[in-house]
């Protein structure tokens, strides 16, 4: 049977063989969703470094027992969550996981001017950037690994429920509630801009 | 958002708007928000916001590895490499 190349199933087999490059291409193709999650989740590029260091040589070291019950960016992605969790709870060991989002779902939004229109590429300033990231980082872990891997990074429900070992369900609960309160955190900053836009026209 | 002009509807439909945008929610379900949609600017400015929010961080949330800290990622896998052929090839190697 002819192997595609191009699945990771695949290229995780002839890297069980042995096959080097076959193990550097997963690499290529994992390791800046590795990185997001490391950074979103701990907010410094030497820790997240670290992360994606420990993920990729436990991945290695453990790939021949790896036996496809889940797909390999699900089991990798269990490994880098795993290892900034000890990371996390290493800095802080009374670090709660799933503390409440402030405002939970009884709330009301607060902020509701429309930012709607803000044109995209905006992100691409460094101070968009920067309030994007302190949003991220001012929820609780929980929340802020689901909302990484499912609105960042990519990943499907599923795969999420599968990295973290939670419930299909959690992961819905638990990406609504962050996608809430980001929404909060960027909406003072989109509205300061669209009133200085239109001040400016 | 007032919340004494706050229908029951509105609350409702704030926690239907995830599924409501990921395309989860049955085409009745659909309609039924989108009629509520037209008539209540407040709901209509959330979930525009919220889609907003969304579209940022998927377009622009991603980071890239910096290429030195990919180069250091090789290295240290390579070395792993290099370890387990050599204890592969001396068992003595573990004891």
């Amino acid at each position: 049977m002819t192997q595609d190349p191009s699945r990771d199933e695949d290229l995780v087999l002839q890297a069980q063989l042995g096959d080097e490059a076959a193990f550097a291409e997963l690499v290529r193709r994992h390791e800046h969703r590795v990185y997001t999650l490391a950074l979103g989740m701990l907010h410094n590029p030497a820790d997240a470094e670290d992360i994606l260091q420990e993920t990729f040589i436990s991945a290695l070291r453990g790939l021949k027992n790896f036996r496809g019950d889940a797909s390999f960016a699900t089991w990798l992605y269990r490994i880098a969550y795993n290892a900034t969790l000890m990371k996390l709870r290493k800095a802080s060991p009374t670090l709660s996981l799933d503390e409440t989002i402030e405002g939970d779902e009884n709330d009301l939004p607060r902020e509701l001017t429309d930012w709607s229109h803000d044109p995209i590429d905006a992100a691409l300033h460094a101070e968009t950037r920067a309030v994007m990231d302190a949003a991220i980082a001012a929820l609780p872990a929980a929340a802020r690994a689901v909302f990484i891997m499912r609105d960042v990074d990519g990943l499907s429900t599923e795969e999420t429920a599968a990295a973290l070992g939670i419930s299909i369900e959690a992961v819905k609960v638990r990406l609504h509630r962050a996608r809430l309160a980001l929404r909060e955190q960027l909406t003072p900053y989109f509205s300061t801009r669209r009133r200085e836009q239109k001040e400016v026209t | 958002m007032d919340p004494q002009h706050i229908s029951e509807t509105c609350r409702e439909i704030k926690d239907k708007l995830s599924a409501y945008l990921d395309g989860e929610l049955e085409s009745a379900l659909c309609a039924e928000i989108e009629q509520h949609l037209l008539g209540c600017d407040d709901c209509r400015v959330m979930v525009d916001t919220l889609n907003k929010t969304i579209t940022l961080y998927r377009n622009y949330g991603q980071s890239q590895v910096p290429p030195e800290v990919h180069e250091r990622l090789t290295r240290v896998l390579k070395l792993e490499q290099l370890k387990a052929k050599n204890n592969s090839a001396d068992p003595s190697a573990h004891s």
